[in-house]
């Protein structure tokens, strides 16, 4: 880590400084009118060695998979091959204009074509929509999906969809940007769905269920079909979350069990870079039942040709042009490289690794729901009297290792919600539990070392309350 | 098996640590009859092997980098220095998540809050948030935010040249909602007085998909006198040149970023942006960052005003937005930053200027007339033969004229959308009104 | 916990106060303490009108975001701008400093229906 304070690049200008010297113009100079032109352009005035300096030694104040060890939880933070950004940097994919005509643009056409068909085979669905760019873009897509199937048929009675009190935040977001009702369902004992009250829920007005499986405690919802069965019984659908894909590639496809419409996280379980908060990729897969409504254009095969179409009774536009065409060719280079076999043994090793360091973990800290895991799971991290989650994350980063996701899923009290994925050894799985043993040691004889918390950074602890009170959100000169 | 380090007796060890006879053993939660299905895939390839295939693939494509290419309709050939995706690929950028943990993610931040800075600088409002899908995505949570923001009014007004993608994405947006959408034409100080007391918001796009510049005095003091919200969504270019949004009275600025250091990549990823005044910063969706201090005085970067979000509010979070566009807004951290005050305005000038000589050369040929009264570096001619046919006719000599309007309106047949930037020389534009003479003959 | 006597609450944390014709409302001290610090109240417009029950305000933390329901139906008649510039008036003095709107009752049976404040604390203590 670089811990020496790195000014803004404003700190940095000085007047007459240029870092990228353009052509000289080669046409006649026109006028702008008056009321057009702005009379000064507020920005920094940096040469090119300086700017590059400054974002390299920014670059090392951040932790990134290929330095450190991540297990932010639900986030499946593995390992992004080199490969990927290779293939994704030819120039003939970085330069194609996305209004270059079909016939200039096939090889792209056929790439997006190819992987539809591939992950509608992982997720045993009919078809797939590549253009949602996010998880959370993807579910408000499905939700309209869902909406739109029973507007069709007139039924216009279905607005509530049914949540599990796991689920991410995002769910309920999304229910809210498609007009529709959140209605939230508790888990059970065992951290499923509670047959019971998902019961009681069903009726005239169900829209739906979103089921995040395995679900955000890491554990598969055994009831899968029965959850699909009931709902559909009822008249409603079975929205799929598939922020936890990595724990099931080749090992289970969800339309096999009866959910109709899903999205995949390429940029978690196809392992294309997260890039500090995106760029992803939430495409949307559906059975026969979803798949005309599918947002579009989708590409689609007419004999040798490769052109794009959208569904008959599409819900329209997610996003202007295709969807994040560059993260898709990552995508593709990662399953191609996989194969069948590939998938489910990152699947199975995914599974392996999180299962492996639960039982070094909970030996001495709590795991709530003590049954068998699969690609992650949530203990508390109130280790010590007066110590919290947030102590034992910060304590973390001083022995280099990401924390994971914290105080989250809601309903487990102090979470803190592991996934290592299978791109770690065991090695890295034994410091990082050893490390945990240590800090309950600390926890109990010396807590200061974990409140104090982190030491071995640029910066200690901020003070979001103030910042939250009167925020600073940009530069003034 | 590529990419997992775990060997055979790593896994044994493992499992005999668990407890399991065997890997299987851990997916007995799965239905039996639903556990692992024969996948019908192709065979997974080695390294070499996919990038050969991808090489030919791509190569199946015609890019911007051979032929002279005239072709804009929101997503543009702009230069990208060689440091922008050398730094931004650096792995410590790439490969981290969302800024959760701030200590640790003061790189992330930091580019963050500079991004927010000089965005904020060129759309000439107090606050940037940090990144939406896209433009559309942008505008169209734009006017969501604008329909809570001024709640009660269910009324919007959008201009009739909108792109249409953008209009057709609002529309997904706005499905579920009782909203009237007005599409205005003409001027936009005209069409402004068209606001009322049931309008929520009255949106300029600037320039518009028809390359043309409106005038925008008077506008901001119409739309706020009927108490509603002006939302531009601007060519952050063009922004570079023009008078501020800000600074003409907009309450939110919206725009696509992909002009700002990023590549084509066939439409995405792009960059998604939206900045707004003090006063709705609390109404504005997505991630956003503040300064901060830590118990020593040092100054750091935080994800603030997080209340908004759907992490905390769920159902009632302003937008489910959660990922977003990161890495791409971190391009355009680093292309502002390198091009700075001179080289962005350096920028968009050679725009303009090539622009005018492309219009002047193009409104010289017979049967061509420029269309715009104003433009920056778009602008639409009418063409003496229908513009598909000197598209279709044109390509085939490597020259790309822009974009026929049929392709979106099928009765203007005789409308090119032509498209100039800094990547286009004189030459290049000697031969487009060269070739389109020739064609309409 | 810290009480005030002389006002009414409801099961959800709010106090509700007579102040002359008027009634006052604010979150309870126990209410501002298992949010933490208050980061921020959006409050409502001044002539709008609410029935009993229905949210009318939002106290955020940095963490957390809740929403305020108006213990009796009524008018806002004053909503307290101080919170604007030091929300932490909510931490500090819950009942004082910290009120959050004024409004004229439409009901004022309904005052009979809230929980005393000792009432209130053993509901509270509950939790």
């Amino acid at each position: 880590m670089n811990l020496t304070p790195e000014p803004l690049v404003y700190g940095l200008s000085s007047p007459g400084r240029v870092g990228v010297v353009l052509p000289e113009s080669d046409v006649p100079v026109a006028p702008v009118p008056a009321w057009l032109e702005r009379d000064s352009l507020p920005l920094p005035e940096l040469d090119e060695l300086t700017t590059v300096r400054h974002f390299t030694r920014l670059s090392q104040k951040n932790f990134s998979i290929d330095t450190n060890f991540y297990p932010l939880g639900s986030c499946t933070m593995k390992y992004n091959p080199k490969a990927n950004e290779a293939a994704a940097a030819h120039p003939s994919w970085r330069n194609l204009h996305p209004y270059a005509g079909e016939s200039m643009s096939q090889g792209a056409l056929e790439l997006v074509f190819r992987l539809q068909e591939i992950l509608a085979e992982i997720g045993g669905f009919k078809a797939v929509s590549l253009q949602p760019a996010a998880g959370a873009h993807g579910e408000l897509a499905g939700v309209f999906m869902i909406r739109k199937y029973h507007l069709e048929r007139g039924d216009t009675r279905r607005v509530k969809i049914l949540i599990p009190d796991s689920a991410h935040g995002t769910n309920p977001a999304s229910c809210t940007m498609a007009g529709l009702e959140a209605v939230t369902i508790p888990s059970n004992a065992e951290g499923g769905v509670d047959l019971e009250a998902l019961k009681a829920a069903l009726g005239p007005e169900l829209a739906g269920i979103m089921i995040t499986n395995p679900n955000t405690l890491g554990l598969f919802e055994r009831n899968i079909e029965e959850i699909c069965r009931l709902v559909h019984e009822s008249g409603g659908l079975v929205y799929g979350d598939g922020a936890n894909m990595n724990a099931v590639t080749g090992v289970f496809r969800p339309g096999d069990a009866g959910i109709d419409v899903m999205h995949f996280n390429l940029h978690k379980t196809f392992s294309t870079p997260h890039g500090g908060g995106g760029p992803g990729v939430g495409m949307v897969a559906a059975n026969a039942t979803l798949a005309e409504f599918l947002p579009g254009p989708l590409v689609v095969k007419k004999g040798d040709v490769f052109a794009l179409e959208t569904p008959p009774k599409s819900i329209g536009r997610m996003k202007a042009f295709y969807g994040n065409f560059a993260v898709l060719v990552r995508a593709y280079a990662y399953v191609r490289m996989l194969g069948a076999e590939g998938l489910r043994r990152l699947a199975e090793n995914a599974v392996l690794n999180a299962n492996y360091l639960k039982v070094l973990v909970e030996k001495r800290w709590k795991v709530k729901y003590g049954r068998r895991c699969m690609h992650e799971f949530v203990a508390s991290g109130d280790i010590a009297e007066g110590v919290h989650t947030l102590d034992v994350a910060k304590r973390l980063i001083d022995y280099g290792f990401h924390p994971p996701t914290i105080y989250f899923p809601l309903i487990v009290p102090e979470a803190v919600m592991i996934e290592p994925t299978e791109t770690e050894s065991k090695e890295t799985l034994d410091a990082f539990a050893a490390v945990l043993d240590r800090i309950a040691d600390e926890a109990r004889d010396n807590p200061a070392l974990l409140h104090d918390a982190p030491t071995t950074t640029p910066i200690g602890r901020l003070d979001e309350v103030a910042a939250a009170r009167c925020p600073v959100l940009c530069y003034r000169a | 098996m590529p990419f997992v380090p775990n060997t055979d007796a790593d896994r044994a060890a493992m499992l005999a640590a668990i407890g399991a006879g065997s890997v299987e053993e851990l997916f007995a939660d799965v239905p039996a009859a639903r556990r692992f299905p024969k996948l019908e895939l192709p065979k997974a390839l080695s390294e070499l092997e996919i990038l050969r295939e991808l090489d030919a693939l791509a190569k199946k494509n015609e890019a911007t980098d051979s032929g002279a290419w005239f072709v804009g309709g929101g997503a543009y050939s702009h230069f990208v220095p060689a440091m922008v995706p050398a730094l931004a690929g650096r792995g410590e950028f790439l490969t981290a998540y969302t800024p959760y943990q701030a200590e640790v993610s003061q790189g992330t931040l930091q580019a963050i809050f500079e991004y927010q800075s000089m965005a904020a600088a060129l759309f000439g409002v107090e606050t940037v948030n940090a990144s939406h899908y896209d433009g559309a995505t942008a505008l169209a949570e734009a006017v969501l935010m604008a329909l809570h923001a001024v709640s009660g009014r269910p009324r919007v007004m959008i201009p009739a040249a909108l792109h249409p993608e953008y209009r057709e994405v609002l529309a997904t947006y706005l499905e579920a909602f009782e909203v009237e959408v007005v599409e205005w034409k003409g001027s936009a100080a005209e069409a402004a007085k068209g606001v009322d007391a049931r309008t929520a918001c009255f949106v300029v796009q600037w320039p518009d998909f028809e390359g043309e510049v409106h005038e925008l005095s008077g506008v901001a003091d119409a739309v706020h006198a009927a108490g509603a919200l002006l939302l531009v969504h601007v060519d952050p270019i063009f922004a570079a040149l023009a008078k501020s949004p800000g600074s003409l009275g907009a309450d939110i600025v919206t725009a696509e970023g992909q002009a700002l250091g990023n590549a084509l990549y066939y439409g995405g990823p792009y960059l998604g942006m939206m900045g707004a005044t003090a006063k709705l910063v609390r109404k504005m969706p997505g991630r956003i960052v503040g300064e901060a201090k830590d118990k020593t005085g040092r100054t750091g970067y935080v994800l603030t005003l997080s209340a908004r979000e759907q992490h905390i509010r769920r159902e009632k979070a302003v937008s489910n937005i959660c990922s977003n566009q990161g890495l791409v807004m971190l391009q355009s951290t680093i292309y502002m930053a390198a091009l700075g005050k001179h080289g962005l305005a350096r920028v968009a000038r050679l725009c303009w200027d090539k622009a005018h000589y492309a219009a002047a050369e193009l409104g010289k040929l017979p049967g061509f007339k420029v269309v715009n009264r104003t433009f920056f570096k778009e602008f639409l001619v009418h063409t003496p033969v229908p513009a598909a046919e000197l598209v279709a006719k044109l390509e085939k000599r490597g020259v790309h004229p822009g974009l026929a309007l049929s392709r979106w309106h099928p009765e203007r047949t005789h409308e090119l959308l032509v498209a100039v930037t800094e990547m286009n020389t004189k030459e290049q534009i000697d031969l487009l009104a060269r070739s389109l003479a020739e064609a309409s003959k | 916990m810290k009480l005030d006597t002389n006002a009414r609450y409801r099961k959800s944390h709010e106090w509700v106060r007579k102040d002359g014709a008027q009634y006052v409302v604010g979150i309870s001290d126990h209410a501002q303490e298992s949010l933490g610090d208050i980061v921020f109240v959006e409050l409502p417009a001044v002539g709008k009108a609410f029935k009993q029950g229905d949210a009318f305000a939002v106290v955020e933390s940095v963490k957390a975001a809740s929403d305020v329901y108006l213990p009796m139906s009524g008018t806002i008649l004053a909503v307290n701008d101080a919170l604007e510039g030091a929300p932490d008036l909510i931490n500090r003095e819950p009942y004082a400093g910290g009120w959050l709107v004024k409004f004229e009752a439409s009901n004022p049976a309904e005052w009979d229906g809230l929980l005393d404040a000792s009432a209130y604390e053993a509901e509270a203590s509950k939790e």
